[in-house]
């Protein structure tokens, strides 16, 4: 069969690394090819060269045979490339239609012709089974749904090779069935898809063919049918993989950390957490599960003081700190890992080291008489970077900027760590990571419930709260609607709590 | 490598303002060109600003180099100003205002305060700094309590500041000038016969010595103390400050009030320095503007604004000496201008560099791989 995508010896230098070495890419026509790789492997640096948005140093692209120069994104587009971003692109006032023929208007002398876009939107939904309302406004919509704009998007704009950038990680499990409904129904009307993951689960489900990339090289390219999850996560790290989350069984101990009918409202000003009360035990770890946007987000803003808390209250070790500021709640043995690294969990045009000492700077021996001193923050990032195995190109003077996803995680996770905090909230820790972090940040998330640390785990992936936790807490509309036992539950059970039509032993 | 990259990224920094500044003179040389003069001229009047001599005729006049301190004290103060607020992530456009409010304060304890020049020239200084600070304080305050964006406050303020300075001045320190007050006494001057002598009548003064104080503050307090770095956290990321337990709206006030010292300051020096009385204003004279120009070149670091200040101050100072050369002393105005462009143009600028780089780097590899020594991957 013909190759309608062919990437061969690509080579791309960024400033002190070689983020593609030699890496080759053959996509079949009306196939679904996977792009397997960790973090900082390339799989998004490859993407951006064949979306035009890089050029490569070395190596030739052939579309359809052809060779090609992307020189930017609109050659791309021509050439009937279309990529499903991560971070979906759309304006949020603005219809479906409306977001789908911006930059294409078609026009009835000088007005849009809206209803005509419609009516090929409706009809592109239903000839691919989107079950796209052509005239919803984008906020009205849910995630899912968002993600099928950005798929018509492509679509309307006849792209017949499609790239789907990590496009489960914001999906419910429900969702995630759904798209990959989708995606074979784009196959057999004859698309191609290239789809960018590292959840082996998925490709092993609706992938033909799979390319594994590690550290920037090309590692091979299996059918997806021959190969076993263990072969290609072995492929992608570098080394066997275990899958099962090793544990033993808890032991809860007092309780450290006490919710009282908390009640916080959202930023629309309406209770975005209603009433809900939790208690976490010295040496288990309380998973949290929900779709996104349940009030988790409100939920740990609460518990480490960066949202005012409406009414109720949180206890650490029987000491009230519903009023106490961010700060005295860390004094108080509150540690807190941020579900946005980014935004909360590191100040990425600090260096590492300054980094590290985010929460202790003020103390010694980081400082003295309000004097940093930067030896003893050095050592500090020294000692950190070489027990929790963060990778990081100059050592503790490299910008948290430059440094990868997963690395970024680490360095926060041995910061908090190291604080040995009493109550552990922890936010989304693994996302948009690779097994190989995965595995290592659960396994230290275990030992410190080992320790005897209190652990509320706050996720939307379901297999991570289920692998981790020993008693599943569900939140749906601001409410713990089910509290089980980790090892007497499963996916059905929390899914249909998830979605609030059964509620369980509150 | 990644030594090397480091290295590579920090030489980076210091050479695009260097290379805007180049451009900057590029551009004005050609203007000059443009109105019939020769530009050498040009570059012999600015270099004799800088040393004091002229190449032309072989003669040193010292003077010179006394007018360019007195040109560059107060810019680099409102640059300290502008710098140390944008390192906090405000945009501070008061400057102006804060400096004049120093300048009243100053003026007022010159006046009223009676005490021997040890004591009075200090609490002088203190007080402009003490002035500026609280008027830096009001857009602090709004911004962290009411989130009032500080652009809209600083401008307001600065009017503000106009005009109470010149309603203060005659109606309370009134004297037969409707311009200015009365001659302060000569122990809250920072005048020295033996400076003015030294530099041959130049206005040079004291003020120099407290300017390079505030410039080795700004430095330790930013780089150096648990407060500077809660400051830049919280100009670099609000949440992720506030995440670390950061008290983001204090940090915000302080910020400006540190801000509006260093302005207040500035005022000081001028009252009680290049001038010996207080002044009605019948506008802002662009202290606060020129100071934005000069962190921006400076790239809001300590030696950065030293380094902007003392060139926007030789641009300043070497006016005249164009004039009297036959150049327009506007040309000076140009290149601060230009200069300030193209440090805007930040990234025009890289693109270049890397280009320069590229070709550079291309005729290396080929010599390498003709040598038979290519680098293989990484």
């Amino acid at each position: 069969m013909a190759y309608i995508i062919e990437m061969l010896n690509i080579v791309k230098d960024f400033p002190g690394i070689r983020a593609n070495d030699d890496v080759t890419l053959q996509v079949e026509k009306g196939s679904i090819h996977a792009l397997l790789g960790e973090n900082g492997a390339g799989k998004s640096t490859l993407m951006s060269i064949l979306f035009g948005l890089y050029t490569p140093d070395g190596g030739s692209i052939r579309i359809r045979g052809e060779t090609v120069r992307i020189t930017d994104p609109n050659v791309a587009n021509e050439l009937g490339i279309g990529m499903v971003h991560q971070h979906f692109k759309l304006v949020h006032n603005f219809t479906v239609t409306e977001n789908i023929i911006l930059g294409l208007e078609p026009r009835k002398g000088l007005m849009i012709d809206v209803r005509k876009a419609a009516s090929k939107v409706a009809e592109l939904s239903k000839l691919y089974g989107l079950d796209v309302d052509p005239n919803a406004k984008i906020e009205d919509i849910s995630v899912g749904m968002q993600q099928r704009v950005e798929i018509l998007k492509m679509l309307y704009r006849d792209a017949e090779i499609l790239i789907f950038d990590e496009p489960t990680a914001v999906l419910t499990p429900q969702e995630i069935h759904e798209l990959i409904g989708i995606m074979r129904r784009l196959v057999e009307e004859g698309k191609t898809i290239l789809l960018i993951t590292h959840k082996l689960k998925e490709i092993k489900e609706v992938a033909d063919t799979c390319t594994v990339l590690r550290r920037g090289k090309f590692i091979g390219t299996v059918a997806v049918k021959d190969a076993s999850e263990a072969r290609m996560a072995e492929m992608m790290v570098g080394r066997e993989v275990s899958f099962s989350v090793d544990k033993g069984p808890a032991a809860p101990r007092e309780v450290v950390l006490e919710i009282q009918n908390l009640c916080v409202r959202n930023n629309k000003n309406l209770l975005g957490v209603k009433n809900l009360s939790l208690q976490v035990r010295r040496g288990e770890i309380l998973g949290v599960c929900g779709i996104d946007g349940n009030g988790q987000t409100e939920l740990i803003q609460a518990l480490t003081g960066l949202a005012k808390i409406e009414s109720g209250s949180v206890l650490i070790n029987g000491h009230n700190v519903t009023q106490l500021p961010v700060r005295q709640r860390l004094d108080r043995g509150l540690g807190h890992i941020p579900e946005d690294r980014h935004r909360h969990g590191l100040i990425l045009d600090f260096r590492l080291d300054e980094n590290l000492v985010i929460h202790n700077y003020g103390k010694a021996p980081y400082s003295r008489y309000g004097v940093l001193d930067f030896t003893a923050i050095r050592k500090n990032a020294e000692r950190l970077i070489e027990e929790f195995d963060v990778r990081a190109g100059k050592g503790p003077a490299t910008f948290a900027r430059s440094m990868s996803g997963g690395n970024q995680q680490k360095a926060i996770l041995a910061r908090e760590i190291d604080r040995s905090p009493e109550a552990f909230i922890i936010a989304q820790p693994t996302r948009g990571l690779d097994v190989g972090a995965i595995e290592y940040i659960h396994k230290r998330i275990i030992a410190e419930r080992d320790k005897g640390k209190a652990i509320l785990l706050v996720s939307l992936e379901l297999d991570e709260i289920m692998d981790v936790s020993d008693r599943i807490a569900v939140i749906y509309g601001g409410e713990i609607v089910g509290l089980v036992d980790a090892s007497k539950t499963n996916e059905n059970e929390l899914g249909l709590m998830m979605s609030g039509s059964v509620r369980k032993a509150v | 490598m990644a030594a090397k990259t480091e290295k590579a990224a920090k030489g980076r920094k210091v050479l695009i303002p260097l290379v805007a500044v180049a451009l900057g003179f590029l551009l004005g040389s050609i203007v000059v060109l443009l109105t019939g003069k020769n530009p050498l001229l040009m570059f012999n009047a600015i270099i004799q600003g800088l040393t004091g001599i002229n190449i032309a005729t072989g003669g040193f006049n010292p003077r010179h180099i006394g007018e360019l301190v007195i040109q560059a004290m107060p810019i680099i103060l409102t640059g300290l100003c502008v710098g140390f607020a944008f390192r906090t992530g405000l945009f501070n456009i008061g400057a102006e205002g804060q400096l004049m409010m120093g300048s009243l304060a100053a003026t007022a304890v010159a006046l009223t305060v009676k005490a021997p020049t040890f004591v009075h020239v200090p609490l002088i200084l203190v007080a402009g700094m003490g002035a500026g600070a609280l008027w830096g304080a009001i857009p602090g305050y709004l911004k962290s309590r009411f989130n009032v964006h500080e652009v809209v406050v600083t401008i307001m303020l600065n009017y503000t500041a106009l005009h109470f300075n010149n309603w203060t001045i005659l109606n309370v320190f009134t004297s037969v000038d409707r311009v200015k007050t009365a001659e302060f006494p000569t122990t809250a001057l920072l005048k020295d016969p033996w400076l003015a002598d030294l530099t041959n009548g130049s206005r040079l003064n004291w003020g120099f010595v407290p300017v390079i104080l505030a410039v080795i503050a700004f430095w330790f307090i930013l780089e150096k103390t648990t407060f500077g770095y809660g400051l830049r956290a919280v100009g670099f990321n609000k949440d992720g400050a506030k995440y670390a337990g950061m008290k983001v709206d204090r940090n915000v006030v302080l910020s400006m009030v540190i801000a509006g010292a260093f302005a207040g300051l500035a005022g000081a020096i001028i009252t009680t320095g290049t001038f010996s009385f207080g002044r009605t204003l019948s506008s802002a004279e662009g202290y606060g503007f020129d100071g934005i120009a000069v962190a921006l070149v400076g790239m809001t670091q300590a030696p950065g604004i030293l380094l902007a200040g003392l060139l926007f101050g030789v641009l300043k100072s070497a006016g005249p000496l164009m004039q009297s050369a036959g150049i327009p002393r506007e040309i000076g105005g140009i290149i601060q201008a230009s200069i300030v462009m193209f440090v805007a143009m930040k990234l025009g600028i890289e693109r270049i560099l890397d280009l320069a780089k590229g070709k550079r780097a291309a005729k290396a590899a080929l010599a390498a791989t003709a040598d038979g020594v290519g680098e293989v991957g990484v």
